[in-house]
């Protein structure tokens, strides 16, 4: 394991901040997805950033 | 262009915190330290456990050592509004806005905060959001910076710029009082909510020393209508001799208030004590108060 993990009991509890929907967890790019707002979450060094601002936008390919 | 019912720009406030991850100063860590203590003293005073916690304003993880193994706290999760700030601390976290709560209803038994919801431009939604990601019976403990604090400061900043631009422009943020703070719990659906207040009065050599401090807590000026120049040399200068004139004591230290607000209330649970329902009494009001009196 090169990336620290995601805490498994905080990733079983967070939803999308926007629309409290659910999160899907890519493991291969490091996001939270939440399809509902069309948003991806990045996961720094374990840590999730829940922020909009620094989302991706899902149409985009970022 | 400003939102007038936003006072905060939550985008400084995140800059200000990251600029403060940077900085190491133990000097301006110490009322966070202190508050900690205070609030960990009431949650000692509740015999329970709560598996899975949350704390908003997390900065460095100092409420986390100081609560290392007690309160019966599982996990508990670190949230800051800032990125760089999260990547300071250890243990499970996360940046988040308190504005935008990423958790599901229903899903922590304990809300913490060490003073950081000061800066949160919608409380009331805020605090809702929390009663609701909540667990029946979870509780929700806050210490806010409000009332008085920063009395002094505010008057000779006032002052010192009205005397050296003639104007004044907004530099510290409008605070929460205790009566505020207990309806909004009401309105946010907090039941058994408990609001007070406590002094703590810090020492600095002067006022430059505590406007130093503050930027190293990371609570400099975040107010979206703040002045977007740097602060000017001579104002800052002429409040500090004001404050030092005003507030100085014998040895020439400048004393600031601060008055911390402490919040507290409890996701309704069936099993939590309640107003009996109208019409449940048992004694009839003219027997207490005797016939002739409600003729």
């Amino acid at each position: 394991m090169t990336e620290a993990a995601v805490d498994p009991k905080l990733l079983e509890i967070l939803v999308c901040p926007l629309t409290k929907g659910p999160l899907t967890y890519d493991r291969e790019r490091q996001e939270l997805v939440s399809e509902q707002a069309g948003l991806a979450y990045p996961i720094r060094d374990g840590i999730p950033i829940m922020l909009v601002d620094e989302a991706r936008k899902l149409d985009e390919e970022g | 262009m400003n939102d007038p019912i936003a006072p905060f720009d939550r985008n400084a406030l995140r800059r200000h915190r990251a600029r403060a991850a940077r900085i190491d100063n133990a000097d301006a860590e110490f009322l966070f330290a202190e508050v900690g203590e205070r609030l960990i003293d009431r949650l000692d005073d509740i015999r329970r456990s709560f598996p899975v916690a949350l704390e908003i304003g997390a900065r460095r993880g100092a409420l986390r050592t100081a609560l290392s193994g007690r309160n019966g706290i599982v996990t508990l999760i670190q949230a800051d509004p800032s990125p760089a700030m999260a990547a300071a601390g250890t243990g499970p976290r996360l940046a988040m806005d308190e504005e935008a709560l990423p958790f599901g209803n229903a899903s922590l038994d304990l809300v913490l905060s060490n003073l950081a919801l000061h800066w949160t431009n919608d409380l009331p939604g805020a605090l809702a959001q929390i009663r609701r990601a909540l667990r029946p019976d979870g509780l929700l403990l806050a210490a806010m910076i409000g009332g008085d604090s920063l009395i002094e400061l505010r008057g000779v900043l006032a002052e010192a710029e009205a005397g050296v631009t003639g104007g004044m422009s907004p530099r510290l943020s409008p605070l929460v009082d205790v009566r505020d703070a207990g309806a909004l719990l009401q309105r946010a659906g907090f039941a058994l909510p408990v609001v007070d207040i406590d002094r703590i009065d810090v020492s600095y050599p002067d006022a430059l020393a505590l406007m130093r401090d503050l930027r190293a807590m990371g609570e400099a000026n975040a107010l979206a209508e703040r002045p977007r120049t740097l602060a000017r040399r001579d104002v800052m200068l002429a409040a500090a001799a004001l404050y030092a004139e005003r507030h100085g004591d014998a040895e020439g230290r400048i004393p600031a208030t601060f008055d911390i607000v402490y919040l507290s209330g409890w996701a309704p649970d069936a099993s939590q004590q309640k107003p009996l329902r109208p019409g449940s009494g048992q004694i009839s009001l003219t027997q207490v108060l005797g016939e002739d009196d409600v003729s």
